[in-house]
């Protein structure tokens, strides 16, 4: 994919990298043909993974993966939002923070302190944060990583002049359809499909194994009632809590689900 | 209309934007014509049915037929733009093409006024449905009694149709009574709630129908104060709105009780839903 | 010649159990019956038709299910599994029309037919048969047939079998659909420890069985039958407390026990995926990459997710109160209005493949506490 100049009529796209594993991207990536497909009716400005790189140029919708974890992010994510028409946040570490927001929780210069022998050259805010913490998100696609046939989706819903749809279901929901039985049910493991959003096609369940939310909170996630449950499949308390600080760790629900544990107010 | 001229379970048939009109800023007027020209001329609807339109590659939306039920070349909708469906469907312009199913459900009981007045009590874009009523009622106004139109909206300058407001208001035995909660510079009607309005309405409530349309707080007001002036429950309809996706009475999302919305109503009879719109969540 | 009459049943020895999925087979049934996947019975297909699991029983109680042996080494010990005949008539996704687009802008659209399969399953039960009844209630409608539903269950051949061993989730003596099958099947076995009493429901059945050559059931084994369908129902420990809830639960709508249970339930939605009659499903477009076509299709819905009630700004029904309450009125009280009945067949799934183990006939019991 050679770098593309600017065709009138067809939307300009850039894929952006903040503080991430670039798996979101790679999702996009891994689409193979039907990227080629979507390529004709896109310009695709910037896509470091991919080949174009022009990151600076004004586009009708940005991708952004990855969180703001440090302080050149901080500038770049403005000059990103000042740039594009539409700012699409991909995966979990831009919709919540990501796997290194868990840091969040701890004392991360006493860590850089103990494990680089120079540690003043870490430069690295105190948090991980979403990208909606610091500019206007136009929409948000969850997930670690989030799946490609979302993300074709999303730039279809643009290309028809529309807003992307955005499915609030649970995993539950994607994984009945799919004809799974419930990996709870059946083998007493302490799934998360029931408060996490659908997106995956209920991708673990479908291994007999158990979501662990890798798509976030989804709406109207009765998290008391799920760590109950957990704790009646013979979770320990601490055990429940890693349940919910993992992938999506500071997403406002499964945070505050873990901080209820932590501090006991769950019976 | 029988089942065979009716175009319904799917797949949509295409349809052409004709003209669109911007009635506020968010709300919008699409005049379509059905591309099959037989099927156009074999279309008939009446006033209080509605429509699926497709938007391609998007999906489809349930929209009420304000246009005149007499007007053969065209079939009327008006919009409020707040949906991915309906945002796309204000971006079309003449000449654009949609999918159109319909008509669905039951309409208003027409043909059970009799000679009596007809009480329309609409609020917010609530006027959509019962615009063709209002069509209805003035080409065969040897047929009814008189014409009461309230209208109530949230803010004055959510009231689209103002100038058929004045034009309405003008004619023989029609009244026209609209209330804004938030009024502006220069609003000529009242400011306040529209059920402050039920005294000033001039009908016969022992010979009315009155029809009902808009937020269901709104209408259980409306009713209490129409109940209260006198007119019979059998005498008072409303027409409902919940999520539809099939049209035909077989998704399940448009469930009130025991009734499909979209098959069984969306107009009801007030005694047929009232015990059900007591409890919120239905 | 064997009449439909149970006392005019036959006999089909275990040994001839393949047979009986050959001769379907030859008559171009793909056959679909009990298999092990992932921890539960689920109906796929059989091939070959020895592959028949034995000696499996399903351990239910609410929001459990393990799969133990069946000291009697029946074939059909298992009572339910996760999904009635629901997924083969009412598919969980598929297209129901597409449309083209051409430079112009001009729109073609099309109905997109499934292709036309004829299945067999076997291994049905009384409830899943109830239920049945009840979904073609729904989707054969007079004047409004679904094409899609029509089409495959115009193929269907059903092989029921009788449930001798209920599991603790199960209530359908309480509901009256089983555990013998009455009606609507094709052929009906009742499994004994050397074979199987058969007996047709269907002028197909008959030629089956005609094919078969069985010999008459015995009066014993008849007997025997009957015997262990009336122990089945006696064993069965949940009920509901009538069959005519609608007045009772509709006058209880602002009842504490549904704050209660909300505090409870997910509201994922399960209950009403495995629930054999529920038929709530969600449309919606998925357009090719080329901007050329677009499929419009259908997918299972939950009245527990917030697609189904959203309306324009708003959502009928919010909360997780709303959405059990919608649920468990529309299956047990507005259903009557529907359909006649109520729409639970007592299979129990609903309590079983809750993730929390919510108990229907609990919830119906507590609403419904000192009501006649």
């Amino acid at each position: 994919m050679s770098l593309q100049t600017a065709h009138p009529g067809k939307p300009r796209v850039a894929v952006h990298k903040f503080s991430s594993c670039d798996g979101c991207q790679l999702s996009f990536l891994n689409l193979g043909e039907a990227l080629l497909t979507l390529a004709e009716r896109i310009d695709l400005v910037h896509f470091a993974e991919a080949g174009p790189l022009d990151p600076d140029t004004g586009v009708d919708v940005a991708f952004v993966e990855g969180s703001v974890s440090t302080p050149e992010d901080l500038e770049r994510i403005q000059h990103i939002r000042a740039h594009s028409g539409l700012l699409i946040a991909i995966g979990a570490c831009a919709t919540s923070g990501g796997i290194q927001g868990l840091r969040n929780q701890a004392k991360g210069a006493e860590w850089v302190a103990q494990i680089y022998s120079h540690p003043e050259a870490i430069a690295s805010l105190e948090r991980s944060t979403p990208i909606s913490s610091h500019v206007k998100v136009d929409f948000e696609l969850w997930g670690c990583p989030v799946s490609g046939p979302q993300m074709l989706a999303v730039v279809n819903a643009r290309l028809l002049g529309v807003a992307p749809r955005d499915n609030v279901d649970k995993v539950c929901t994607e994984c009945k359809r799919q004809g799974y039985p419930c990996v709870m049910v059946t083998h007493g493991i302490a799934c998360m499909g029931q408060v996490t959003r659908a997106g995956c096609g209920a991708l673990c369940p479908s291994l007999g194994r158990d979501c662990y939310g890798c798509y976030g909170p989804a709406e109207n996630a009765n998290t008391d009632a799920l760590a109950m449950q957990f704790g009646h499949l013979g979770l320990t308390p601490e055990a429940i809590v890693r349940r919910f600080q993992s992938i999506n760790s500071q997403a406002p629900v499964f945070l505050a689900a873990a901080n209820k544990l932590r501090t006991g107010s769950h019976d | 209309m029988n089942a065979s001229n009716r175009l319904d379970a799917g797949p949509p048939h295409a349809a052409t934007v004709l003209a669109r009109i911007q009635e506020s800023p968010t709300i919008f007027t699409l005049q379509l014509r059905l591309d099959d020209a037989a099927a156009q001329a074999a279309y008939r609807f009446a006033p209080g049915q509605f429509n699926m339109l497709y938007l391609y590659g998007v999906g489809e939306v349930p929209i009420s037929v304000m246009s005149d039920p007499e007007e053969r070349d065209l079939i009327g909708h008006t919009i409020r733009a707040l949906g991915r469906v309906t945002r796309g469907l204000a971006a079309l312009k003449p000449g654009d093409r949609v999918g159109l199913r319909g008509p669905f459900g039951r309409g208003w009981p027409l043909q059970e006024v009799g000679g009596c007045d007809v009480v329309l009590v609409t609020g917010g874009l609530g006027c959509a449905p019962v615009v063709s009523v209002i069509h209805y009622v003035l080409r065969r106004r040897e047929r009814f009694g008189k014409l009461v139109i309230i209208q109530g909206v949230k803010h004055a300058e959510d009231l689209i149709w103002r100038e058929q407001y004045d034009r309405w208001a003008k004619l023989p035995d029609t009244q026209v009574l609209v209330a804004a909660s938030e009024g502006a510079p220069l609003w000529p009607w009242h400011v306040g709630r529209v059920t402050e309005l039920f005294s000033l309405a001039n009908f016969d409530p022992g010979c009315a129908v009155a029809m009902m349309c808009g937020p269901e707080g709104m209408m259980r007001s409306a009713a209490d104060a129409l109940l209260a002036r006198g007119l019979p429950e059998s005498r008072l309809y409303l027409s409902m709105e919940r999520n539809m996706q099939c049209a035909v009475g077989r998704c399940g999302h448009c469930q009130f009780g025991g009734a499909f919305v979209c098959r069984d109503g969306p107009v009801f009879n007030w005694g047929e839903v009232k015990p059900l719109l007591a409890h919120k969540g239905f | 010649m064997l009449s439909s009459q149970s006392d005019r049943a036959g006999f089909l020895p275990l040994a001839q159990l393949p047979s009986l999925l050959a001769q379907l087979r030859e008559r171009g049934y793909q056959c679909l019956g009990p298999t092990v996947e992932q921890g539960a019975i689920v109906m796929r297909e059989i091939e070959p038709p020895e592959d028949l699991p034995r000696g499996i029983q399903a351990e239910q109680t609410p929001g459990r299910y393990r799969l133990t042996s069946d000291p009697l080494n029946r074939y059909f010990a298992w009572s339910s599994g996760p999904q009635a005949i629901k997924p083969h008539t009412f598919a969980p996704k598929e297209s129901l029309w597409r449309v083209e687009r051409d430079e112009t802008g001009s729109l073609q659209f099309a109905a997109v037919h499934p292709p036309v399969v004829r299945q067999a399953i076997i291994g049905v039960r009384a409830c899943d048969l109830a239920a049945l009844a009840l979904q073609d209630a729904h989707f054969l409608r007079e004047g409004r047939r679904d094409a899609h539903y029509a089409q495959r269950r115009d193929h269907l051949f059903l092989i029921a079998v009788q449930c001798a061993q209920p599991a603790s989730t199960c209530f359908c003596a309480s509901t009256g659909d089983g555990p013998t099958p009455t009606a609507g099947y094709d052929l009906a076995l009742a499994e004994l420890a050397d074979g199987f009493v058969a007996v047709a429901g269907s002028d197909q059945g008959q030629a089956v069985l005609d094919d078969l050559n069985l010999a008459w059931a015995t009066s014993q084994q008849i007997e025997a039958a009957r015997q262990q369908g009336a122990s089945a129902a006696a064993a069965q420990t949940r009920s509901l407390p009538g069959r005519h809830l609608r007045d009772s639960l509709m006058s209880r709508l602002e009842h504490p026990r549904w704050d209660e249970v909300a505090a409870r339930c997910l509201a994922c939605g399960n209950c009403t995926a495995v629930c054999p009659t529920c038929f709530c499903h969600a449309e919606a477009d998925t357009p090719a990459l080329d901007g050329a076509a677009s499929e419009h299709e259908r997918i299972w819905d939950s009245c527990f997710g917030e697609a189904h009630g959203h309306l324009h700004g708003f959502n009928v029904r919010a909360d997780i109160r709303g959405r059990y309450r919608q649920w468990l009125t529309h299956k047990l009280a507005t259903w009557h209005d529907q359909f006649g009945r109520s729409g639970c067949v007592g299979c129990g799934r609903c309590i079983a493949w809750c993730p929390v183990g919510i108990d229907l006939t609990e919830e119906v019991a507590a609403l419904t506490e000192g009501q006649p």
